[in-house]
């Protein structure tokens, strides 16, 4: 798959009339966003192995060794703003990729900026989320329902917090001049990686909290 | 190592899709972008699909095998869709599907034949 002079490259005429250069690479697609694919392919198994824990362990607390999930237990009408605001920064995200891909870059920082305040946002609910639960008596170490917990919920807060570290990073190369329309792949892998995040929420939201 | 990437807008404004982002493969697919409408509707779905998520947390003695039957089509039909549109599986390469499909399958299939070696299913686990 590397990228050669020799690698062969393979031009629709219609295309070609467009403007349109191939990608060099002997896939014919490009590495990077290959790479990206991979990645993913990979993380689905290792948040399916935090999903999988979770759900054999969360119901094997022994009798007064703190709280168990329940409904009672959960937040849900406030664990739900939070599943709208991560959804509604898929959708901000999505538009900065289309924005790039037009070559409209103000519109694309925006919601690049409006992405990370949100992915910011849920990280604040997820943060003050986990203070309410310690207050309430589960720790970390308190039982294995709440190790299992704190690992799967903060290993999807790790993958926001990252995002949002990236999203920030594409704004100061757009401010910086760096991110111009024919970068706009950059963009649109890192929107992979995001929405991938709101995917595995989707899951751990349904799993987790309303199924408990 | 730098890849030529490539962007045309081609889309005409009544359109479904604006902004063509070929990649030249054997079969010279086209990877084009559903328009900022398209992204909106998609959206406005997945706010929908949540809802009536949540709504179940509002029926009263509720079984878990009814959540489950409730909420898991619910949730697979949202995962589709964000896969789809929001991520272009539906309009990009389908070796990028391929992959994903793989290691999404991958990890299904082991984790369930762990559960299943743990005795997940069984009514009587966690009692």
């Amino acid at each position: 798959m590397t990228e050669t002079a020799t690698a062969p490259q393979i031009e629709d005429p219609v295309l070609h009339d467009k403007g349109v250069v191939s990608h060099q690479t002997s896939t014919g697609v490009s590495n990077e966003k290959l790479a990206m694919w991979v990645f993913l392919g990979s993380d689905c198994l290792l948040f399916g192995g935090l999903i999988s824990t979770y759900l054999l362990l969360r119901h094997r607390v022994p009798p007064g060794h703190g709280p168990t999930p329940s409904h009672q237990f959960f937040d849900i009408p406030f664990t739900s703003v939070s599943s709208f605001v991560l959804l509604f920064s898929s959708l901000t995200m999505a538009l900065a990729v289309g924005a790039i891909h037009r070559g409209d870059l103000r519109r694309c920082r925006t919601f690049l900026m409006t992405t990370a305040l949100l992915g910011s946002v849920f990280i604040a609910g997820q943060v003050y989320e986990f203070t309410a639960f310690v207050k309430e008596g589960l720790g970390y170490t308190t039982n294995i329902f709440g190790s299992a917990f704190y690992t799967l919920t903060g290993f999807h807060g790790v993958h926001v917090s990252v995002g949002i570290i990236f999203l920030l990073s594409l704004v100061v190369m757009s401010l910086r001049g760096k991110l111009s329309g024919d970068k706009a792949e950059t963009v649109e892998i890192f929107g992979l990686y995001w929405h991938f995040v709101d995917v595995v929420w989707i899951l751990i939201f349904t799993i987790v909290y309303l199924i408990p | 190592m730098s890849t030529s990437s490539t962007t045309g807008t081609t889309g005409g404004s009544g359109s479904e899709y604006a902004g063509e982002v070929p990649h030249a493969d054997h079969e010279a697919h086209q990877h084009r972008h559903p328009t900022d409408a398209t992204y909106i509707k998609v959206a406005l779905i997945l706010a929908a699909l949540t809802a009536l998520e949540v709504g179940t947390y509002f029926l009263d003695d509720a079984s878990t095998t009814t959540l489950v039957v409730l909420l898991f089509p619910m949730m697979i039909i949202k995962f589709a869709v964000v896969c789809l549109w929001f991520m272009h599986l539906r309009f990009d390469n389908p070796i990028f599907k391929r992959i994903f499909v793989f290691g999404l399958m991958l990890a299904v299939v082991v984790y369930c034949i762990a559960l299943t070696s743990m005795q997940f299913w069984s009514s009587s686990y966690g009692s």
